[in-house]
């Protein structure tokens, strides 16, 4: 199980997920339709690193961070 | 890299800072101090900070400037701040202008673009997200 944590104006709650890699954590997300504007917009993190493959491969327990656009200052 | 509840103390923390600084040679100090306007009927920004992923931004900052001899520093709000005072301040310090100059726009910039924070207009106590002026992050759209 994958961990899967949404950040900032999402307010969606983490869920828990079964997933080997990031691809199949995509999939699992556009299924969810109140996520399909977000996901176009929304970079991602593996264990608090950002990360831009989606073949990165996940390890039981890991944390995917979902980042929504930001805007410090 | 400092975080606080609410408007920052820009007086207190820049002082902070050139008393951490006071012997280290730098020649140049270069401030920057975000305010929050009035407009749009506004009566605060509110923000979301992802601690972790900050911080790894920050320290990859700090030895980019470090490459050059310099040093840079910040200080964000968590939380509400009301118009007229300051949600973000930065500072770089280096041994001659020059470099300070150049990473004060760069860190500035890069900060709008890529620090994990999150902002909202307080209208009428309501919080809400500042879609129109937030940016997507560095890789984003890979899950889509």
């Amino acid at each position: 199980m994958v961990r899967v944590e949404f950040l900032g104006p999402i307010a969606r709650d983490t869920i828990e997920i079964e997933a080997t890699t990031l691809k199949e954590v995509s999939e699992h997300l556009k299924r969810d339709d109140s996520l399909v504007d977000w996901l176009p917009k929304c970079a991602v993190a593996i264990n608090d690193i950002m990360v831009s493959q989606l073949d990165s491969r996940l390890e039981d327990g890991d944390k995917i961070t979902i980042l929504p656009p930001v805007c410090g200052g | 890299m400092e975080l606080y509840d609410g408007s920052l103390d820009v007086k207190m923390i820049f002082g902070k800072w050139l008393d951490e600084e006071s012997h280290s040679n730098y020649g140049a100090y270069i401030p920057f101090v975000g305010t929050i306007r009035a407009e749009d009927g506004i009566e605060a920004l509110s923000f979301d900070i992802y601690e972790p992923i900050l911080k790894r931004w920050f320290d990859e900052w700090q030895e980019r400037a470090a490459s050059r001899g310099a040093i840079v520093k910040m200080a964000h709000a968590v939380g509400d701040v009301p118009i007229h005072t300051s949600s973000y301040i930065s500072a770089v310090f280096s041994p001659k202008r020059r470099v300070a100059l150049e990473l004060i726009d760069e860190f500035v910039e890069d900060f709008k673009a890529n620090a994990p924070i999150w902002k909202y207009d307080i209208i009428d106590g309501k919080r809400v997200y500042a879609d129109d002026r937030s940016t997507p992050m560095s890789g984003a759209g890979v899950l889509s």
